[in-house]
């Protein structure tokens, strides 16, 4: 674990969650939502956890966005805050 | 050790609780329906994140013991060159558990869209008491 790419990455992470939750697009939001989730498979893959790494750049940024993008598809982009 | 010491060698805990409350403020404050699952989204990563920094050690490798198969291994494993696989096993569970909810939240956000036309909170609060004094 080196702890200046911790500290970056964490930083980044912190900065797409704020991002995700502040746009006013919900197409943005999800874009990213994926890159919030492919950052922490980064943090994941050094602290040493390689199998929940894969997993979540498997299922938690590939399925999950690919089900919000149909998701705002079959609904709507718009949002208010 | 001083409290400025304290607080900056646990700096990766304070970086997660505040990841946590990013999550709450948006599963709380938001009024978009899609917004506040990105926000269960994030709390859910945030307790994820925690509980596999827990398992991990200063100076160990992944937990896969070398040279493993094949032969026979005749020697003794020290614990302390591996990271702790037990949080990884039980937070892969939990990552499953994530997506599936995610993907009932937004089937549930869909029909909530079919038949009241938003997905602001407030708008769906006008429009069911439209559609019941219609009634």
């Amino acid at each position: 674990m080196i702890w200046q790419l911790d500290i970056i990455i964490l930083i980044i992470v912190v900065i797409s969650a704020i991002a995700a939750i502040t746009v006013k697009d919900l197409l943005s939001s999800a874009i990213l939502l994926e890159a919030y989730s492919f950052l922490m498979c980064l943090l994941w893959t050094e602290m040493g956890a390689v199998d929940v790494a894969f997993t979540e750049a498997a299922v938690g940024a590939g399925i999950s966005t690919a089900f919000f993008i149909g998701a705002i598809y079959q609904t709507t982009r718009r949002t208010k805050d | 050790m001083g409290t400025i010491e304290f607080i900056i060698s646990k700096y990766n805990y304070w970086i997660y609780v505040l990841l946590m409350m990013i999550g709450f403020y948006a599963m709380i404050a938001k009024r978009n329906l899609v917004k506040k699952i990105v926000g269960m989204n994030i709390f859910q990563t945030a307790i994820i994140l925690f509980f596999v920094s827990t398992g991990s050690k200063k100076g160990a490798s992944i937990p896969i013991i070398q040279n493993g198969h094949g032969d026979v291994v005749s020697h003794a494993v020290n614990a302390a060159q591996y990271v702790n696989p037990l949080p990884h096993v039980l937070m892969l569970t939990a990552i499953v558990v994530m997506v599936s909810t995610f993907g009932v939240a937004l089937a549930l956000i869909i029909m909530i869209y079919r038949k009241y036309g938003t997905l602001e909170e407030d708008e769906i609060f006008e429009m069911s008491e439209i559609l019941r004094l219609r009634k």
